[in-house]
């Protein structure tokens, strides 16, 4: 009998903490967006102290790091999973992609200083930043990569080799095109996390935001959302109204991350429906 | 047609030597990081004694003091609070996730956890200062509420995704005959659960531990809103103190690089860099354990 009510009473906490847990969420939700939905009015974003040049920073910091780490990234994913013999090399290479993925982002960002700031002397800059960014894109990519190519059945490759296709043939017309579900899932994943990402940002690409609207200069020095969300929380500048740009900015990077989110399920969803349906004909 | 043949040849062979020079550079990159930093930092010890860096929690870099004991037991003491809350809890919602719950529980979770780790630091960082801080100062009368404890509380939700994540894959992967044997057995879920496979799963669960410890410890933003930012030895959980993580960010503005002082701040980041390190090898060692079972 005892054990039969400690098993009740297991059942219970464990819901207990399922709750606990969606309610974390919820709290979380309920207090960024109730405190910073009613500052989200035009004003907010072309106002004089307005966020739409941090918000283009953003995008244009994440496009840029994304056009850095992608070829590397899709390249060394493809590697570890079509060539990879199982030797010393490709040993090494799979540790150092995992200690990669474990490298704290503020010796990213350090790092990034070193050699673009400084060494490089390019001082604080949107290009210095998305370079930097990059880095910390590669593992996810290279993993998530070899983790959809992997899913590819077996069989796709012998029928694409028996039928006299080279090894760039197959992956270029068979394996990319299968995958290619896995990898969006996977790149939109990379996205979101460098969209939020601020530590590396704040020794790379600055503080400042340009005053010119859709400042295209790689060399300027570009302040994301998330980085205007950490100086208006940490230091804010007496005489502003820093508190509400900062309720407004954590509610905007929410609602960011929540698109991201369905994107991530839908488009690739709707993706996998449309090929397997071609398939099956 | 032989002319093209020799064309598509050559493709293969550049595409082939593109995609092992990709993984190559891969794997540079880390060894630079390791290098520029760990060079940076190390040039520290030109100036200042190894045994006081590490034993002294006297920080004032303006009289030539650098002892970084305080952001070290800063550093460990908010990643085990953080462990502590977040590990169990995200432990059991592993499970319940595993052996539980209804599917369209699941339906419903899965996004959600996916949702929490998501969310940007500095995120997790306001809602520190907005939430987490007023809370820890009501409930421990302290002045402030700032300390390891505000910043041990936010970690501990951040690492949630990670414990669950991994977790739930560990349980998933056991065969089913486990449950099957214990379940004939006239045990309980319970104590299936308990006693074959949280046990059975636990170099999986481990690794889940020791990676989201990693993330904990590497965790800046966050943790720099919410720890209060005094470079002192943290006499109680809620005491204003500083992390290695916060502390580089509050510092690394004022200083000229190539400084003694600056020379310092990368010393802590090579610090952080060498405890990732540590920990990538600790889960491989786990891993391989649980391999070998």
């Amino acid at each position: 009998m005892k054990a039969r009510q400690a098993d009740r009473f297991a059942t219970m906490m464990l819901w207990g903490v399922a709750v606990l847990i969606l309610s974390l969420l919820v709290a979380f939700l309920i207090q960024i967006l109730g405190r910073g939905l009613p500052f989200l009015t035009s004003d907010f974003f072309n106002g004089p102290d307005g966020v739409r040049g941090q918000l283009f920073n953003s995008f244009y910091i994440l496009f840029l790091s994304l056009v850095f780490s992608m070829p590397v990234g899709l390249g060394a994913g493809i590697y570890m999973s079509e060539y990879a013999p199982k030797t010393k090399l490709t040993d090494i290479i799979r540790l150092s992609t995992e200690s990669l993925a474990t490298v704290p982002s503020i010796v990213f960002g350090l790092f990034g200083m070193i050699v673009f700031v400084n060494m490089l002397g390019l001082g604080f800059t949107i290009l210095g930043g998305a370079a930097t960014l990059a880095l910390l894109n590669l593992p996810i990519l290279v993993r998530v990569t070899e983790e959809s190519l992997q899913a590819v059945p077996r069989s796709y490759r012998e029928a694409s080799l028996a039928l006299g296709a080279t090894m760039w043939q197959t992956i270029r017309k068979v394996i990319l095109p299968t995958a290619l579900p896995g990898l969006i899932t996977g790149i939109t994943l990379v996205a979101g996390r460098a969209l939020g990402e601020t530590a590396i940002l704040i020794f790379t690409a600055g503080m400042n935001v340009s005053r010119k609207l859709f400042d295209i200069n790689p060399f300027a020095a570009g302040e994301t959302l998330a980085v205007h969300l950490f100086a208006a929380k940490s230091n804010p500048l007496p005489g502003t109204n820093a508190d509400q740009i900062a309720d407004g900015t954590a509610a905007l990077l929410i609602i960011m991350v929540i698109v991201f989110n369905l994107f991530l399920t839908i488009p690739s969803r709707w993706l996998q429906k449309r090929l397997l349906g071609k398939n099956k004909v | 047609m032989p002319h093209r043949k020799s064309w598509v040849y050559f493709n293969d062979r550049l595409s082939r030597y593109l995609f092992i020079s990709s993984a190559v550079l891969v794997s540079l990159i880390i060894v630079c990081i390791i290098w520029f930093v760990g060079m940076q930092g190390l040039s520290t010890f030109r100036e200042v004694s190894i045994f006081e860096f590490f034993t002294s929690s006297k920080w004032s870099p303006d009289s030539g003091q650098f002892g970084a004991l305080s952001f070290i037991a800063g550093s460990i003491g908010t990643t085990l609070i953080a462990i502590l809350l977040g590990g169990p809890i995200g432990l059991a919602g592993a499970v319940f996730l595993a052996e539980m719950a209804p599917p369209w529980v699941r339906a419903i979770m899965r996004p959600a956890t996916d949702l929490f780790a998501g969310i940007p630091s500095v995120v997790y960082g306001y809602v520190g200062i907005t939430v987490v801080v007023g809370l820890t100062r009501k409930l421990t009368n302290s002045p402030t509420g700032y300390g390891m404890l505000a910043a041990g509380i936010v970690l501990a939700i951040m690492i949630l995704p990670t414990v669950i994540s991994l977790s739930e894959d560990a349980l998933r992967a056991l065969p089913g005959t486990y449950k099957e044997a214990s379940l004939a057995l006239g045990a309980t879920r319970w104590q299936t659960i308990r006693r074959v496979l949280v046990p059975a799963a636990s170099p999986g669960i481990l690794t889940a531990i020791i990676l989201a410890m990693a993330r904990a410890i590497g965790e800046t933003m966050a943790v720099q809103m919410v720890i209060g930012n005094s470079p002192r030895f943290p006499s109680s959980l809620v005491s204003p103190t500083s992390t290695l993580t916060s502390n580089i960010v509050m510092e690394m503005g004022n200083t000229p690089f190539g400084s003694t002082w600056n020379n310092a701040l990368f010393l802590m980041a090579f610090i952080l860099l060498i405890i990732a390190l540590v920990m990538i090898i600790l889960v491989r060692t786990a891993s391989r354990k649980g391999a070998s079972h």
